[in-house]
């Protein structure tokens, strides 16, 4: 039995207690409410963006901005690599793959309330293929001499006519942002997310919410959730490193090897390791024919056997487990893994044996003498592989590589050049022996990748800009890239790339050495991240993405 | 002597003595990869750890210490001569043979010398072994490193030649080849052995920017430069303080250097 008094003192704590319990949910809701409806996100560029327009974008930095400000008609959603509806809501493109057509969606606005119609994406297309506009965006829908046709069939429907056909047409939209016709702030007026509010050059960019923006999230809410966007232009990668770690900036979109276990060991749930990316590194030896290099050495290099045991005298395991400290994968070709629809899953890495690469080299008439290895005319195997000083990766696979080949009597010198004397050697001098460089891929598609394959291309860097193909094997690479250039058939278009693929690995004009995995760093106080192997790595759902009080 | 200068020659001889005999305190060799121990920290096996590819650090400092300390000097020696046969003789001769002589160092000083290097590294051929690209190297910055001691010399045989010896000397009937050799160039000496000393810890720190550009000595080969690339990396190295002695050993040996150039320079003036 309890006394009045300690009944009221009993039901004063109780109501002291649900008063507490009553605060700390409201606390928590209103906390959750402003998670989700506000917050800054802050990360760092790399360089300085060279444009705002997006149509001109050729940098990273501007491509970053063009991501979280341009709105499209279709996007690649870089988790499932599928493509999806945006502005439009459904498109076909013709059976002969010159023409597609858009059906839009309607009530949207740009970002200073000017209406989106079917005319500004006329407008945008035709400004985009304007060759005096000189858009990187526009060189990858030009695949014929003559004029692109837009017409306006409604407001929310238009359709585009390219003079030939383009290889997939589609989803190269993704990189399209609409601009407005009409409004008077020109590329600065964005159909994305966010929008331009701030920017002070060599220092800052800053991204506002465009209060315009169209989308909802599944529980109706306007998206984006972030208030704003600050992008710090920081080129110096320790100086990015500090303040992630010090709290000043939320992620770090890409992340070397390094500097991802240094951060991993001190604070694991910060990194993430998305797997494979699309970028791959490879050597390669000079195959010009006009080259300044001796004729016994383009005899060995232009042989695939020469090339085949030297891919196989790589340990690629090593490459990637001391260099890249676990963070990449040895690669198979010309297409990652990671590139889920087009890589020929039927290719299987190099393996790594120095006595079936050296018997191959004497079934080719090499002989070892005192520990070195030479031809059958009696000169020793010596080259030399250029990469472009500073990259430390580079150099250090370079170095790997030289102990590798020394296993089977190769003598490599290792220089590092500055880049712009290694770019001038490359293509215009011919003036060296073996490079190790890498590719980035951006695009899924090959055809992203014409200018490399084809024989007749700038950048088929063993041997470019040829007038007819000078290999059988290379031919059949041009007619194989061309046709699945010619045809909208996904699956006739995979047949060939395939093929293209297996002629690759067979010939190794490219001995591909590894394909580097995505790694970034994510703050605990953004939430929805989900970093994938595609770019942007961390922030490509950044309208769903939220950053809680620090 | 100092009790400094003797501390200095103590050092410079400790690391002289520990680079020459670097075959026997690091039998392994500063190219062998320990690729199952990369960037490991010091132990038994490996006195100061091993590197991102695993090679001993030890040995390569050992090695590297090997390269600098004797190819600086080597290059010193050859830009001291540069200077004395371009900057001593067109003091000594006077007049227009020394504004055109002024004139070219006055060129070549205000030529970016960093870049330069750079060039000339871009040009050179490529399929050279790590000991002539070494060679190259420190020739390079012999060649290019002449100029500053150039205009102290012309400055110096200038003044030589209106002294009252030498006029004495010229009076007296002296060809102009007897007078140089026998009366200007004893008075050079100090002047050209101070140019000398300067020279060494220049060199040693030119080849270790151009190593931290990664164009210095050619892989697999060690130098101070490349050993220095591996403080790059501001985060990590708070955390392993062994990566700072190719630093440390630089610091001391420039600074012995400085402290034994000091005793030159007085003998100079």
């Amino acid at each position: 039995m309890k006394h009045h008094g300690e009944k009221s003192e009993e039901m004063a704590n109780r109501c002291g207690k649900a008063i507490a319990v009553a605060v700390l949910c409201l606390g928590l809701l209103l906390g959750h409410a402003m998670a989700q409806g506000g917050g800054e996100l802050r990360f760092c560029l790399r360089t300085e963006p060279k444009s705002f327009d997006p149509l001109k974008v050729e940098d990273d930095a501007s491509a970053a901005i063009r991501y979280l400000t341009g709105g499209v008609l279709v996007r690649v959603n870089r988790n499932t690599q599928e493509l999806e509806p945006e502005l439009a809501q459904s498109w076909k493109v013709s059976k002969d793959g010159r023409q597609i057509s858009f059906r839009l969606r309607t009530g949207i606005s740009f970002s200073d309330g000017t209406p989106f119609s079917a005319e500004d994406i006329a407008y945008t297309v035709q400004r985009l293929m304007d060759p005096a506009l000189h858009s990187a965006t526009g060189d990858a829908f030009r695949s014929g001499t003559g004029s692109v046709e837009t017409k306006v069939i409604s407001p929310t429907q238009i359709s585009i006519r390219f003079p030939a056909q383009v290889a997939g047409l589609d989803r190269l939209f993704d990189q399209v942002a609409i601009l407005s016709e009409r409004s008077p702030k020109k590329e600065m007026a964005v159909l994305g997310p966010f929008l331009v509010a701030d920017y002070k050059p060599g220092s800052s960019v800053l991204l506002k919410r465009n209060p315009y923006y169209w989308k909802t999230d599944e529980q109706g809410r306007k998206l984006p959730y972030l208030d704003s966007i600050q992008l710090d232009i920081q080129p110096n990668r320790d100086v990015e490193i500090l303040r992630f770690k010090r709290g000043e900036l939320d992620l770090i979109n890409s992340l070397d090897s390094e500097y991802f276990d240094k951060l991993a060991a001190t604070s694991p749930q910060l990194v993430h390791d998305a797997g494979a990316s699309l970028d791959s590194e490879q050597l390669w030896f000079n195959e010009v024919s006009k080259s300044p290099i001796p004729a016994y050495k383009k005899n060995w290099f232009r042989s695939a056997n020469f090339r085949r045991a030297i891919s196989e005298a790589i340990n690629r395991d090593d490459l990637s487990r001391v260099v890249f400290h676990g963070h990449a994968q040895p690669a198979v070709g010309p297409f990652s893994p990671a590139n889920k629809f087009w890589f020929n899953s039927k290719l299987k890495p190099q393996a790594y044996s120095p006595d079936a690469a050296l018997k191959a080299l004497q079934d080719e008439g090499f002989r070892m003498e005192n520990g070195a290895l030479k031809d059958k005319d009696g000169n020793e195997v010596v080259f030399s592989i250029i990469t472009n000083s500073g990259n430390k990766y580079r150099e250090r696979m370079a170095v790997l590589i030289q102990d590798d080949l020394q296993k089977i009597g190769i003598h490599v010198n290792v220089v590092t050049l500055d880049f712009p004397s290694l770019i001038e050697r490359m293509t215009q001098t011919f003036d060296y022996e073996a490079i190790i460089l890498g590719l980035t891929n951006v695009d899924l598609d090959p055809n992203g990748e014409m200018n490399v394959w084809l024989s007749s291309a700038e950048n088929h860097q063993w041997n470019p800009q040829q007038k007819v193909p000078e290999t059988p094997w290379e031919a059949e690479i041009d007619r194989l890239m061309r046709a699945q250039a010619s045809t909208s058939d996904a699956s006739r278009r995979k047949e060939a790339f395939d093929r293209v693929q297996e002629i690759v690995v067979e010939q190794e004009p490219f001995i591909f050495l590894i394909n580097k995995n995505a790694l970034s760093a994510v703050s605990t106080t953004v939430h929805g991240a989900a970093p994938v192997i595609l770019s942007p790595q961390t922030f490509w759902n950044a309208e769903r993405l939220t950053v809680s009080a620090k | 002597m100092s009790l400094w200068r003797k501390l200095a020659c103590v050092a410079l001889a400790l690391v002289l003595g520990a680079s020459v005999a670097a075959n026997w305190l690091a039998p392994g060799g500063y190219a062998r990869q320990y690729r199952e121990a990369t960037d490991a920290p010091p132990s038994h096996a490996h006195w100061l750890g091993t590197d991102e590819i695993g090679r001993d650090r030890f040995a390569r400092v050992l090695y590297g210490t090997r390269i600098s300390l004797l190819l600086a000097p080597a290059a010193a020696l050859l830009s001291t001569l540069m200077a004395a046969l371009i900057g001593g003789l067109a003091g000594y001769l006077g007049g227009a043979w020394a504004r055109m002589a002024m004139a070219v160092t006055n060129v070549f000083l205000s030529l970016p010398w960093l870049f330069l290097l750079i060039t000339a590294r871009a040009l050179m051929p490529l399929n050279v072994s790590p000991l002539v690209s070494v060679l190259v190297t420190f020739m390079l910055l012999g060649l290019l490193g002449w100029t500053t001691a150039a205009r102290v010399l012309c400055t110096t045989a200038g003044s030589l030649r209106t002294s009252d010896f030498v006029r004495q000397a010229r009076a007296a009937g002296i060809p102009g080849q007897r007078l140089f050799w026998l009366h200007v160039m004893p008075n050079l000496k100090p002047v050209l052995y101070a140019q000398f000393w300067i020279s060494i810890p220049v060199f040693i720190l030119s080849e270790a920017n151009l190593g931290i550009l990664g164009l210095g000595v050619a892989e697999p080969m060690p130098s101070w430069g490349s050993l220095l690339r591996e403080l790059e990396g501001l985060v990590s190295v708070g955390e392993e303080p062994w990566k700072f002695v190719p630093l440390i050993l630089l610091v001391v040996v420039v600074t012995s250097f400085q402290l034994l150039l000091s005793k030159q320079e007085e003998v100079a003036a």
